[in-house]
């Protein structure tokens, strides 16, 4: 099997990785940068812990190669807190009791962290339906959508 | 098949050619091995799954027009085959002019995986479930494609053969799909029917797309296609014919309702029976006709 040289940003660090073809980008960067922030759900498109940005938009990191992203700017949740700033949204899901077991708590900050990227003041429905692929199998769906609203109030009132 | 709970991929050579004439020489060279790679959302799973074996995925993503989405309103909306459904979705002029086009590709998966997700690779996928292609072939779309003998149109009306088996060769690249611009007035419903409100794959998708038509006695022209009840995409012709064909009441729907009941051949699954799918195909076409038919005549 053929290996290629990747260059991608991660979290803003450049790395220079080594990946055989079949490689995701999810085990790329579980395996080879330790950033096991990232969750192994389904390894099937559908249970979106494994989701991640590319270029600022959310993917299944399952479903796609590592050497597919050569070039490309990559966000984990590792990269959401600055500064030793949790990032809002991280912020809000602490507050509204939105983590249970947390096995899919970092899908959910990035899918939510993107959609208030794209829409600062998402509606009930818009939440749902930008979290349709992330699945929380304790059920609490309740308090992540509670905590994406609370997330958006939060930088209503900063921004 | 037994069931890997965790599965990786297994092995293969990504490769990625710079030209679309190079990766149709691959491609053909590697006939049963290879196969072009676009998002990837039904390739890796079929893989995983140990039912596709290929030994080279060749990524076409990058190659020339590939990524472009255009809309000129004299001839028509043309998209390269990368580019992704969020693109399609978002593209004003398929918000404006091709929105059933917008609401099928929405009804897709997850945001995430429509990030991935095209609609060439919906079509090329040829699932019977595609969501998308009721409205393709409703809005008339054509693929351009690219084989070893050079650049030809393919009508999706003729494309699909059967689950998964499409009128493409070994070697053939789907460069883009492009679209007629839309008659005047035009309106169009995707009813999808799923496990769920979101994200499921369909039990039962119903697309109707109306124009107005002062050239036939109803005064509208009225197409249905159907997904996940027949080996293929289902374009219901009769139902064309009968809307057509005298006044439109209740009853006319009803009947042309009927007739796609009639006209379709589902299976059991785990997602639903087939004679309950035969149910919803009567109910939900009445709903979509319903709903266009209100919009034309506002």
């Amino acid at each position: 099997m053929a290996f290629h040289k990747i260059n991608v940003s991660v979290n803003g660090v450049m790395e220079e990785v080594v990946v055989p073809s079949n490689m995701t980008l999810m085990r790329m960067l579980r395996e080879s940068l330790a950033l096991t922030g990232t969750k192994n759900g389904c390894s099937a498109g559908e249970c979106g812990a494994c989701t991640v940005l590319i270029n600022g938009e959310p993917v299944n990191s399952c479903m796609l190669l590592a050497v597919e992203c050569d070039g490309a700017e990559i966000t984990t949740v590792e990269g959401l807190a600055h500064d030793k700033q949790l990032d809002p949204i991280q912020e809000a899901i602490i507050q509204e009791g939105g983590v249970q077991c947390g096995f899919c708590t970092p899908g959910i900050l990035i899918s939510a962290r993107a959609l208030l990227d794209r829409n600062p003041d998402p509606s009930e429905d818009d939440i749902r339906e930008a979290l349709v692929g992330n699945l929380c199998r304790c059920t609490g769906y309740v308090r992540i959508v509670e905590s994406v609203k609370a997330a958006a109030r939060m930088l209503a009132v900063t921004s | 098949m037994s069931i890997n709970p965790h599965p990786t991929l297994p092995e293969f050579d990504y490769i990625k050619p710079k030209t679309i004439d190079e990766a149709c020489k691959f491609l053909t060279e590697h006939k049963g091995e290879a196969r072009p790679l676009l998002g990837g959302t039904d390739i890796f799973v079929r893989m995983r799954d140990g039912v596709w074996k290929d030994k080279y995925l060749v990524d076409v993503k990058h190659l020339d027009g590939m990524n472009d989405i255009k809309f000129d309103p004299a001839t028509g909306l043309i998209i390269g085959s990368a580019v992704n459904m969020n693109r399609v979705i978002a593209f004003q002029a398929v918000k404006e002019n091709y929105q059933v086009l917008a609401e099928a590709a929405y009804s897709c998966a997850s945001y995430q995986l429509r990030t991935r997700a095209t609609i060439v690779g919906n079509i090329c996928n040829a699932s019977p479930a595609g969501d998308t292609i009721g409205a393709c072939l409703l809005l008339g779309g054509i693929l351009n494609v690219q084989g070893v003998n050079g650049a030809r149109r393919e009508p999706l009306s003729s494309f699909f053969l059967g689950p998964g088996e499409t009128g493409l060769k070994p070697g053939d690249i789907v460069s883009s799909i492009q679209f007629p611009v839309p008659p005047r007035g035009m309106q169009g419903k995707y009813i999808k029917h799923g496990r769920n409100n979101l994200s499921d794959l369909s039990i039962v998708g119903v697309t109707v797309v109306g124009t107005p038509d002062s050239g036939v006695l109803s005064g509208y022209r009225i197409r249905l296609a159907l997904a996940s009840v027949a080996p293929v995409p289902l374009v219901v012709d009769q139902v064309e014919s009968i809307l057509s064909g005298k006044a439109i009441n209740e009853e006319i729907i009803a009947e042309a309702a009927s007739v796609a009941m009639a006209a379709c051949n589902p299976i059991d699954d785990v997602r639903g029976s087939a004679r309950y799918r035969k149910l919803m195909v009567k109910n939900l076409s009445f709903k979509a006709i319903t709903a266009v038919w209100d919009e034309l005549r506002k």
